[in-house]
């Protein structure tokens, strides 16, 4: 089982409130020296078979098309290493 | 003989029921339209009503942008047909890129329910003819995702082309940019603003007022002319 992750932001220029309130937040609980905190989505896809070009492909359109709006929201797509995985589920 | 118009359910919507009666107090025919449905019933206009479809999980309006009774709107709204969608209706009107820019969070991060006023930027649209332009409305607007956000770009098209058919007054609700209220697609026939007109049709409830009536009275007009 292979498991590919898809990060999505928000694009850079578009005010992010809830990030903003998290940034607030930190001070008030003894976290000092963060000027910015950004708040995102991060979709874990298990994938069954290999995940070879192809599949990486179909997953890209898939992020392109429907996990992210792209008017609005940045993404990344990303193989997580299988010891990786392993090491998560442990 | 009059125009009918459908009111596309999804799960989670809240106003078809309300849409459905404003059609009929303007005088046209209300048609239950059902997500899972492709077929429009040959209607000759569909309003995307409000409400929380799909939860509005992964994006408001994301998900409901995928069912298949929306192929069928994509593709006849591009051919012409008149579509109207209201709060949750305009964020899948987005999501299915019929009209440019996206919705967001409200700034301040809360839901708001409040009399709005606007201003009718654009009464040329199929939905807004029977207002005129510069005309002051009061709407409710209930919403939790509210803010319309759009590159520069496209904000300054917009603005260009006379696309901003209704503008917030007095007080921006939820940080849209331009204070942008509602947009219309190019042609004029796709509208989408975050109030709801539905629920200002009748004197005797709500604001009091029937300032929403004059987009169904709009419609009607504009499919019996034709």
């Amino acid at each position: 089982m292979a498991r590919v992750v898809v990060d999505v932001m928000l694009k850079p220029e578009i005010l992010d409130p809830q990030g903003q309130a998290v940034q607030r937040a930190l001070p008030r609980l003894g976290f000092e020296g963060i000027s910015d905190v950004r708040q995102g989505k991060r979709f874990e896809l298990e994938v069954d078979g290999p995940v070879d070009e192809a599949a990486l492909a179909r997953i890209h359109d898939l992020a392109e098309s429907f996990l992210a709006n792209t008017v609005i929201e940045d993404f990344t797509v990303r193989v997580e290493s299988e010891e990786a995985v392993a090491e998560a589920v442990k | 003989m009059t125009a009918r118009i459908g009111v596309v359910t999804f799960p989670g919507s809240l106003d078809d029921r309300d849409t459905q009666r404003a059609i009929r107090v303007a005088g046209a025919e209300p048609v239950a339209l059902w997500h899972k449905d492709k077929s429009l019933k040959q209607v000759d206009a569909v309003v995307l009503c409000g409400g929380f479809s799909y939860g509005d999980y992964l994006r408001a309006g994301a998900i409901a942008r995928f069912s298949p009774v929306m192929d069928t709107v994509i593709e006849q709204a591009k051919a012409g047909l008149p579509v109207l969608g209201i709060c949750n209706g305009f964020q899948i009107l987005t999501e299915a890129h019929l009209l440019p820019g996206g919705m967001l969070g409200n700034d301040h991060l809360h839901f708001i329910c409040r009399d709005q006023k606007l201003r009718v930027e654009n009464a040329d649209t199929a939905w807004t003819t029977d207002y005129t332009a510069g005309q002051e409305i009061h709407i409710p607007l209930k919403n939790m995702d509210g803010r319309y956000v759009a590159d520069r770009y496209t904000l300054d098209e917009l603005e260009a082309e006379g696309r901003v058919a209704f503008r917030y007054l007095d007080f921006n609700p939820n940080g849209s940019l331009n204070d942008i209220a509602g947009i219309t697609n190019e042609a004029g026939n796709v509208v989408g603003l975050m109030p709801h007109p539905e629920h200002a049709v009748e004197s005797l409830i709500g604001t009091g007022r029937t300032d929403g009536l004059p987009f169904f009275t709009s419609i009607l007009k504009k499919l019996v002319n034709a």
